[in-house]
Parts: structure tokens; C-alpha cells; sequence
């Protein structure tokens, strides 16, 4: 059984690589790679899977995983210009791609060997665009 | 890997009917949707790639380069189009989320040059309430 909870955060961010020029930079991200910023409202669900717990019935508690993501992204990340404010994204490039893979590594350390495990992480960058990670492995 | 998924929107005009049956057998077939003179919808169109993060860039495809692809292979054949003239095959939502499968595979090569990313799945509602989804073998 999968069970998911959605959240939400709003961040600033640019998308530029050092290694590169400022016309490369403009080709490859366009206007996210603009120099002072921009930002979105991050819409992002966290996907866990595993059985009913046969004493609560319940797969995990809800109240726990909000806390979880309270305490690893939206305390963290909430109004906060991720290049300046949030490592790793000092030296990593915010993608929506890399910020998922961060969500998913913050959340994933709660949920080692235990019957629940992480199942996906998908980030909303607007709402006609998204991500899905599963893990390398997924 | 990761999956990366954008959203698209078109308006289009079709009727159900089926060549070798007659009005009687097309009318028992398909309903209202055999409707002589034609209906529309707004369709929503959900076109998924994966693949690797690149290390370089933060991202998993480029979503403008991806944009192109479908405003110009999909958008352009169908957007304020009438599907029976446009599909050679009966312009069910199945049938024509093969089409635009088969339309996006045609010209991947163009759009993606490397091994990386990879067409994930086309997903198309004809409402909100009439998806059909075509998930494609990792």
C-alpha cells in the first residue's frame, strides 16, 4: 500500500553553472539562469510504502511524517534562496531534478531498514511541470 | 533516474465511428460519441522522459527542448483540428495516444540527440475523468 502527503514550500533559486559562460548558462537554462534569481512555489508529495500496521492499522503515522518533512524541507528550505541559504546548493545546482534528489535524501535517512520504506519523492516546479524520484535504483 | 513530466493542453473535435460498421452498430457502439455532426473536448496531455541526472547541467532533459518537440509534432497536427481528419485511425483516446506516441518516437532523435532521455510514458485525458495512460518498457 502506497500513502502519500503533499506539502509545500516557496524558495528562491538560479540555475547556473560556474563552469560555464554567461551565453552558455542563458542556452542551456534560459531564464531560471538569470543572475538575481527567481523563484517558485514548490509543491512536492512524499510517497511511503508498506503494510497496515495490524495494531493501528495504519501504514505510518501521518502526524510523524509531516514532522519529518517539516523538520528536513519546508522548516529548511521555506523562503529561503536555496544557493545562498541551503546546502548542498551552494555548490549544486538547484534543478528541479537535484532538489528532488535532495528531498528524497533528507526524508530517505528516517526510513532505513524499517518495515516502511520511501517509496518517491515528486517535486512540483509549476504546475505543468514535475519531477519523480525513486532512488538511483528506481 | 529520474522523470521529469510536463503538461500540455489541446482543443480538438472528433466523432467515433467505426468504417465497417453501419450508423445502427456504430450508434450501439459508441453512444453519444457517434454523434453525426461531431463533438470537442479540451484534452490534457502528460508526455514523461528519464534518464540519468546530468552531473554537468543538474537535469534530466531539456523541458524547452522537449516543448519544441511536442508543440511541433503533436500540438501543431491536432490542436483546433478535426481528428477524424487528422488519424487514419478511429480518433478514440486510445488510438490517438498511440498516434502521439508514435508521432514523439518518429522524432525523438531530432529533439534528444543522446542515449539519454527516454520517452516514459504518454498520458492523455479526454476529460477529467477518461485518462489513458501508455507507460513504455524500461
Amino acid at each position: 500500500m502506497f500513502i502519500t502527503r503533499q506539502a509545500e514550500f516557496s524558495a528562491g533559486r538560479v540555475c547556473r553553472s560556474t563552469a560555464l559562460s554567461d551565453e552558455q548558462n542563458r542556452a542551456l537554462y534560459g531564464p531560471a539562469a538569470n543572475p538575481h534569481g527567481h523563484g517558485h512555489n514548490f509543491v512536492f508529495e512524499v510517497t511511503l510504502e508498506g503494510e497496515p500496521d495490524p495494531d493501528t492499522g495504519m501504514v505510518f503515522d501521518l502526524k510523524k511524517l509531516k514532522e519529518i518533512i517539516e523538520r528536513e524541507v519546508v522548516g529548511p528550505m521555506d523562503h529561503r534562496f536555496l544557493n545562498q541559504e541551503v546546502p548542498p546548493f551552494d555548490h549544486v545546482i538547484p534543478t528541479t531534478e537535484n532538489l528532488a534528489r535532495e528531498i528524497w535524501r533528507r526524508i530517505q535517512r528516517h526510513f532505513g531498514g524499517g518495515r516502511v520504506r520511501l517509496h518517491a519523492v515528486r517535486l512540483y516546479e509549476t504546475g505543468d511541470l514535475f519531477v519523480d524520484y525513486s532512488g538511483e535504483a528506481g | 533516474m529520474m522523470r521529469l513530466t510536463r503538461r500540455y493542453r489541446f482543443s480538438a473535435l472528433h466523432r467515433l465511428l467505426a468504417p465497417h460498421l453501419s450508423e445502427g452498430a456504430n450508434r450501439a457502439l459508441y453512444g453519444k460519441c457517434s454523434n453525426p455532426h461531431g463533438h470537442g473536448h479540451d484534452y490534457l496531455l502528460e508526455v514523461s522522459v528519464r534518464g540519468p541526472v546530468d552531473a554537468a547541467s543538474g537535469r534530466v532533459a531539456d523541458a524547452r527542448a522537449l516543448d519544441r518537440l511536442v508543440e511541433e509534432q503533436v500540438l501543431a497536427a491536432f490542436d483546433h483540428q478535426d481528428l477524424n481528419a487528422a488519424m487514419a485511425a478511429v480518433p478514440t483516446t486510445e488510438n490517438l495516444a498511440l498516434d502521439i506516441r508514435g508521432r514523439l518516437l518518429r522524432s525523438w532523435s531530432s529533439a534528444f540527440r543522446g542515449e539519454w532521455p527516454r520517452l516514459d510514458g504518454v498520458r492523455l485525458g479526454e476529460t477529467p475523468r477518461n485518462i489513458i495512460e501508455i507507460k513504455e518498457t524500461p
